[in-house]
């Protein structure tokens, strides 16, 4: 046997396919009520776990920790603190994106959670961590139950 | 073969099955999982490791998808794995819960298995179009029903079975799964029935197939010590095998399915049977399409080849027969959400032998077997269950 | 204590029915991964699609077992050691097993089906067959288990270096 170096499958005999599949995701118990909940009050809401006094958003309808069920339902700040931030120039392609893009990690207040978001209104430079900053909501009438409901988060 | 010490089943738990349910792999497994540990009277915190069986990942769309499921299935912060053997995974996560505890490492694991066949569009078939070689077969476009197909009709070909005999396991167990209250596909039907449903890949017929199901399953294994703490009737896993074959499977004979031989024969050694027939209470065996159900019979050495037909059409396996097989309804009645199924059974074993198994109850039920398969015609996972 | 049959009068989990689903205010998200793939050949499966280019079907031969493999193989997988050389086996062969296909490769139904069945090759060892299709043109009521069959090669020029460039086997005229 011989092992030449090459590194496109191209040159080689090959067949050509993909691993691809149209795929319908539905958030479950929780995840319904929180986008709902979401998409038309504009609220965030999260669930609270009396045994660990741990408070979860996203919302779960089961503690991690103690396993216990979960149904005491509560309205979330939406407000935070950026905990991590990065500027990404490619979009998941590997393509030059045109302007590239503050992406963190938000802890919303008051709760155990956080949301991964677009930093927005600010420059690059600017980021901090440890910022204080609020979502900003898409009007109601382009919000369809998504985190993309949230246009970005913004400095306080 | 030294086993270090006994390991018995002390709690189980079931989801509905469904084609599609709104609960999150995530929801489904903690479902499962929550009400075998209440059937323990456990906590999660008496939990030392967690095995989480679950098929392909394209059904969901998530890739690593056991790594999504831990925290349903209280592996957050604990030793957490997933053993996958394509449909045999539902009698693999037991068997891989069983290492966890015969060998000393821990005195408890909650075996979860999940599946969500609901995500991919349009159907679950198209993630079946890459279970195939992608150089000797996929161009030639298959549908995974081709070589249940083609394997249906080697063995009946082989031993001359009229079609009638095999149609008569769905309306057993279609019957069957009236009684059990997770079940998907539960009806009263006859062989005009199956005989008259739709030609999908001759021989088989649509009422030969088990649905894809959305659903979960799980037990709790503890060490002999710890067991009788919890309860006075622990469910002994006496036995366990497993085994695959090539998946050069047109290069095999497919009238018998040596792997699952195979796997009888290494849990049989363990449990120390040596007469199956004889010695065998009642037998889940793993039953996707009917044809399998006669199948594995076989190959677990509960009927001689080509007798299983025989044994169904006289009436020896129906519940209150000599020797029962499938009394929970099996794929055909209760679902088949791929892993999720094959816990399924073994859940149901684990109620027969205490009891609880209510209008399925099996009379006597001493010893049970379980049985699952798949991939590419390749494994049989086995395991030997006694009160 | 209550035993678990009488517990489980009912089990968790909601049964989320099409209609939800498609309802208009569903919480759904729809996603298509981008997953492209070039599956090359290997050793064995490269010299295999090159010789069905030139319209011959090769195979390994293991001295050990003494078996002729097709599809072929640099290591025998029941003696676990490497295969010694390439045979050329008959473009013939017997039917080991056989199905009439009313559905496609996305379970869509189709009206005529597709035939396809495992054949044992001419010149490959006993039980040593391959998957591929019989002439549509054929009544499935004709076909049956150790029909003899002969495959039909797509023209040259139409050949690429598949499985495919055997278009399908057909039925051998017995004289």
């Amino acid at each position: 046997m011989s092992f030449d170096k090459n590194t496109n499958p191209l040159k080689l005999h090959h067949v050509i396919g993909d691993m691809e599949a149209d795929y319908i995701y539905t958030p479950g118990i929780a995840g319904d009520k929180f986008f709902k909940t979401l998409r038309d009050e504009g609220k965030f809401l999260a669930t609270h776990c009396e045994s660990c006094d741990h408070t979860y958003l996203p919302p779960r309808m089961y503690c991690e920790r103690c396993f216990l069920k979960l149904d005491k339902w509560i309205e979330a700040e939406s407000t935070g603190v950026v905990d991590t931030f990065t500027l990404v120039s490619e979009d998941s392609n590997g393509d030059k994106l045109t302007e590239p893009v503050l992406v963190a990690f938000i802890r919303i207040d008051k709760t155990n959670g956080g949301v991964i978001h677009k930093l927005g209104g600010i420059d690059a430079e600017s980021a901090k961590v440890g910022m204080k900053v609020k979502a900003v909501l898409k009007d109601k009438s382009k919000r369809t139950g998504g985190l993309t409901d949230i246009a970005h988060f913004t400095p306080q | 073969m030294t086993i270090k010490r006994r390991v018995a089943v002390i709690g189980a738990g079931i989801t509905l099955f469904r084609r599609r349910l709104k609960e999150t792999g995530k929801e489904l497994s903690y479902h499962a999982s929550k009400m075998a540990l209440d059937s323990a009277e456990m906590n999660l915190s008496e939990i030392e490791s967690v095995v989480m069986g679950t098929a392909p990942d394209a059904f969901d769309g998530i890739h690593m998808k056991s790594e999504n499921l831990l925290d349903g299935a209280g592996g957050t912060g604990r030793p957490y794995m997933r053993p996958f053997v394509g449909g045999g995974t539902g009698v693999f996560a037991p068997i891989a819960g069983w290492w966890h505890v015969a060998s000393g490492l821990y005195d408890t694991c909650l075996v979860v298995a999940e599946e969500k066949m609901s995500p991919v569009q349009p159907h679950p078939q198209t993630a079946f179009r890459t279970i195939w070689d992608p150089i000797i077969t996929r161009p030639l476009q298959p549908n995974l029903v081709w070589i249940f197909a083609l394997e249906m009709n080697r063995y009946m070909t082989k031993h001359n079975i009229p079609k009638e005999h095999i149609a008569e396991v769905a309306v057993k167990n279609k019957s069957n799964a009236l009684d059990h209250p997770s079940a998907q596909l539960a009806a009263k039907i006859t062989v005009e029935d199956v005989m008259n449903s739709e030609t999908m890949v001759w021989p088989v017929q649509r009422l030969d197939i088990s649905p894809p199901s959305d659903g979960a399953a799980a037990l709790v294994l503890a060490s002999e010590e710890v067991a009788k703490k919890y309860t006075d009737s622990p469910v002994w896993i006496d036995g366990v095998g497993w085994s695959l074959d090539s998946s050069y499977w047109t290069n095999r004979d497919l009238y018998y399915p040596q792997y699952v031989e195979e796997a009888a024969k290494m849990a049989y050694k363990m449990a120390k049977i040596d007469d199956p027939p004889n010695q065998v209470s009642f037998a889940e065996p793993y039953d996707p399409f009917t044809y399998k159900e006669l199948h594995h019979m076989e190959g677990l050495l509960l009927a001689k080849k080509g007798e299983a037909p025989k044994l169904t059409h006289e009436g020896v396996t129906q519940r209150d027969g000599k020797l029962p097989i499938c009394p929970s309804g099996g794929l055909l009645g209760v679902g088949n959400p791929i892993a999720a199924a094959g816990l399924m059974k073994c859940c149901e074993a684990f109620w027969q032998l205490r009891n609880e198994a209510g209008k399925r109850q099996v009379d006597g039920a001493e010893t049970g077997v379980c049985q699952a398969w798949g991939d590419l015609m390749q494994v049989g996972t086995v395991t030997v269950f006694r009160r | 204590m209550m035993t678990m049959s009488e517990k489980m009068k009912e089990v968790p989990g909601i049964y989320l029915r099409d209609a939800e689903l498609k309802a208009k205010d569903a919480i759904t998200f729809k996603w298509r991964p981008n997953a492209k793939y070039v599956w090359a050949g290997g050793i064995a499966y490269s010299r295999y699609l090159e010789e069905l280019k030139n319209g011959r079907i090769i195979g390994r031969h293991c001295s050990e077992c003494e078996r002729i493999l097709v599809p072929p193989r640099m290591f025998c997988d029941k003696c676990f050691r490497a295969t010694d050389e390439w045979v050329y086996v008959k473009d013939t062969g017997t039917i080991n097993t056989y199905s009439v296909s009313y559905l496609d490769a996305d379970a869509n139904r189709i009206k005529e089906p597709i035939l396809v069945a495992v054949i044992e090759l001419d010149g490959a060892s006993e039980g040593i067959g391959i998957l591929h299709y019989v002439d549509p043109k054929v009544d499935p009521k004709d076909l049956h288990v150790g029909m003899r069959l002969k495959a039909v090669w797509k023209p040259e020029k139409e050949r690429t270096g598949s499985v495919t460039d055997i278009a399908y086997f057909e039925p051998i005229k017995e004289g």
